[in-house]
């Protein structure tokens, strides 16, 4: 009897095996899950379009006004792209709802480009948990390159902590033993960006670093941390602030007369809204560190790429400001998805996106400094991960130095 | 006292509400009680979420109701004890591994000590300078949440993650749907506390010292631990309001527990009806609601329409929901009457 029911058992399923196999042989062109089918792909996104963080809301609009041009242009694959944008106004319980409701009520394929690190440390193990993807977020924190943990959250942007680690590596090679001084902003910027200086001093941090002053970003000016970083007598001033302040420090340090080797984080390295501001002369001999091309340094006017983007500025999304940084990354952000979404083909499954996120070869948007290239894979969950020195000189910044590249993980 | 001075208080006075009308009859209450207990069951997980939500903001906003309806003090500083309740929850579940709901009694004791003791030096103050007072403690909260000596407890800026409670017994529902039904207990179970302590002889001392303080205090209420009890009272509810979000929302972070916060709470109260403690659950869904209704009118713009749709509330319904339900009420009288 029992002979006669497993002989059944192993009969049927090898019919089933041999439908299964007939059956993913026809839809091996196409497979979908939620969010995508053969006209449309849903992408959902958050951004602070109110609130204190709103200035980055333009990020979202860029994206928008990318993905329209896509659309005119017939889409990818012949799919058309539905972006559904929302506002949390950088509140993470706001984060979630939206987070659930673009996951739950919209369908959508995944989520792109969240912006903020709260706002996305809210959501990251509801993402995870729900298996959607958690696409190149908005932020500069290291701990999106977690991919044992979190295998369906990626960063997009280069980190904090590798940016200064490289300012490390530069101080310890070319001034061992000077005296340091750092000014950061009290958040979780500020504190990645010190930690990754940190570890790069390595065991000579605790004796280089001889003062540490940290600001809020509610007050009006941060002259009193500079007079008192001076008096400390380092002759190396690591500035992590973002651009409003970065060019009060850099006029300041003019006033006041104290000339140390200045390190400005690419946060604020902005020629257009940072340095023009704070004065030509004031800024010479600053050293940063960039990965993408800055529209108001006149080295890229002749740039194709730069050119491309201009048209694109110009033509689709002529509201914005051509000279704001967010802008940039916002449309080499989108780009870089595109690729992702034409890698993926017809298998528009949650884990093929992921899939093909994570393979990435040599990829480059064309508003990438030139020799810095985008690489995913399975363990590198950091898609930006290189970026080159620069010393301000003249009215421009000049690079200097490889292509350095400093993987951190989360 | 100065002319200047009692123009504020009086300017800044609540209408007096007579006790019987702070509450819903009983009909009422159970068909909006079975309401909130059928929804669930009909709609997706999203949605059981936002109806969660909902049961812990209007927890919070009664609270306030308590404060500003029941004993006349204001607060802008709500979102400071809502913060600590938070927290509380948070440190409790996350570094003690206590269960979520023993984490919430603690919450509302410590938020009741925090608030009793903030109300010491409140009783100085009345009308806009006591607003002023909990603005700044509202502003601050942010702060103090982000500084290195805590650190280890809070997770400073990054905040921490909170592991979200499964169904017990083996319970066949969503973790969604189990965490509704314990917030709507809660909630339930404080609305009726508060409702019994307005009807008290508590309530009506409150309710004295909100009508005049100095006829309150010739009748032999002890004014000044009647209006820290009043703080301590609402800033509890409002902790263990906190300990609710924080669960629900499974992460607190400096930047969830803003002056914004402590804003939309007031702006709850108003529009639910200031000292009508059902509006509170009006109000929740104005503050939950309206900000998502004018972002898909405007998305750039959805802060403009947000303050003309609030004005139109205020310019139409000054009394907020309870205007509303008077004015349904009559008309149920009326068609009986026919």
């Amino acid at each position: 009897m029992t002979a006669t029911i497993n002989k059944i058992a192993i009969a049927s399923a090898a019919a089933l095996a041999v439908l299964a196999a007939s059956s993913s042989g026809a839809l091996a062109q196409k497979k979908y899950d939620t969010g995508a089918t053969d006209t449309e792909i849903k992408i959902g996104n958050i951004m602070p379009y109110s609130g204190p963080a709103s200035a980055y809301g333009v990020i979202g609009k860029t994206e928008a006004a990318y993905f329209k041009k896509i659309n005119d242009a017939g889409g990818i694959n012949g799919r058309k792209i539905n972006f559904i944008s929302y506002d949390d106004g950088y509140s993470p319980p706001k984060t979630v709802e939206q987070a659930r409701k673009l996951v739950e009520s919209d369908e959508v394929l995944f989520v792109f480009n969240s912006l903020g690190t709260p706002p996305n440390s809210a959501i990251q193990k509801y993402m995870n948990s729900k298996k959607v993807p958690q696409l190149f977020v908005a932020t500069g924190a290291t701990k999106w390159n977690d991919p044992k943990n979190f295998p369906w959250t990626m960063g997009w942007q280069p980190n904090y902590q590798s940016e200064a680690q490289i300012y490390a590596k530069y101080i310890l090679k070319n001034k061992p033993d000077a005296k340091i001084a750092v000014l950061y902003q009290n958040d979780d910027y500020g504190k990645d960006y010190l930690k990754g200086l940190k570890d790069g001093l390595g065991a000579k941090a605790a004796s280089m670093i001889v003062a540490e002053e940290s600001y809020e970003t509610t007050e009006p000016s941060i002259d009193n941390h500079l007079v008192k970083l001076k008096a400390t007598g380092a002759d190396i001033f690591v500035d992590i602030t973002t651009p409003k302040f970065a060019a009060q420090a850099i006029k300041k340090l003019s006033e006041i007369e104290w000339k140390p080797l200045h390190f400005l984080n690419n946060v604020a390295a902005s020629v257009g809204s940072v340095i023009k501001p704070a004065g030509f002369e004031n800024a010479q001999g600053i050293i940063s560190a960039a990965y993408l091309k800055d529209v108001s340094d006149p080295q890229w006017a002749n740039d194709p790429g730069m050119k491309e983007f201009l048209a694109f500025m110009a033509k689709d999304f002529p509201e914005g400001d051509k000279n704001d940084a967010s802008v940039i990354v916002g449309y080499g952000v989108t780009q870089t998805l595109i690729q992702v979404l034409k890698q993926c083909g017809d298998n528009l499954t949650r884990e093929n996106v992921m899939k093909q996120a994570a393979s990435l070869k040599d990829f480059r948007t064309e508003m990438l400094l030139p020799g810095i290239k985008i690489n995913t894979s399975a363990t590198d969950f950091a898609p930006i991960s290189q970026l080159q020195l620069q010393r301000f000189k003249g009215e421009k910044w000049e690079l200097f130095g490889d292509v350095v590249s400093g993987d951190v993980g989360g | 006292m100065s002319a200047i001075e009692e123009t504020v208080t009086e300017a800044a006075a609540v209408e007096a509400v007579p006790k019987k009308a702070m509450t819903l009859g009983y009909g009422t209450s159970l068909a909006v009680l079975v309401l909130l207990i059928a929804v669930p069951l009909l709609v997706k997980n999203f949605i059981i979420f936002q109806l969660t939500m909902l049961l812990i903001y209007a927890v919070a906003v009664l609270a306030l109701n308590i404060l500003t309806g029941g004993s006349g003090q204001f607060s802008l500083g709500q979102s400071a004890f809502y913060a600590v309740g938070a927290y509380t929850s948070a440190i409790l579940m996350e570094h003690g591994g206590i269960n979520y709901a023993l984490t919430l009694p603690v919450a509302g004791v410590i938020c009741f000590g925090f608030g009793f003791l903030f109300g010491q030096p409140a009783l100085r103050l009345s009308g806009v300078y006591l607003a002023l007072a909990t603005f700044a403690l509202a502003t601050a909260m942010p702060q103090l949440l982000k500084l290195g000596a805590f650190e280890y407890w809070t997770g400073g800026v990054q905040g921490l993650v909170v592991t979200k409670p499964d169904a017990p017994f083996g319970l066949p529902m969503s973790q969604d749907m189990w965490l509704y039904y314990f917030t709507l207990a809660i909630s339930l179970a404080i609305y009726i506390f508060s409702v019994n302590l307005l009807r008290s002889r508590s309530g009506r001392a409150f309710m004295a010292i909100r009508d005049n303080e100095i006829a309150a205090s010739a009748m032999g209420i002890d004014v000044a631990l009647y209006k820290t009890l009043a703080f301590g009272v609402s800033a509890g509810i409002t902790g263990v309001a906190g300990g609710l979000g924080a669960i629900a929302v499974q992460f607190v972070a400096p930047d969830s527990y803003t002056i914004a916060l402590a804003i939309s709470l007031f702006l709850g109260m108003v529009v639910g009806g200031v000292g009508w403690l059902p509006g509170s659950i009006v109000g929740s869904a104005f503050i939950i609601f309206v900000p998502n209704i004018a972002e898909g009118i405007s998305k750039g713009l959805s802060g403009a329409v947000f303050g003309v749709l609030l004005f139109l509330v205020i310019f139409l319904v000054p009394h907020g929901a309870r205007q509303g339900a008077i004015v349904v009420q009559h008309l149920i009288g009326k068609l009986r009457g026919n």
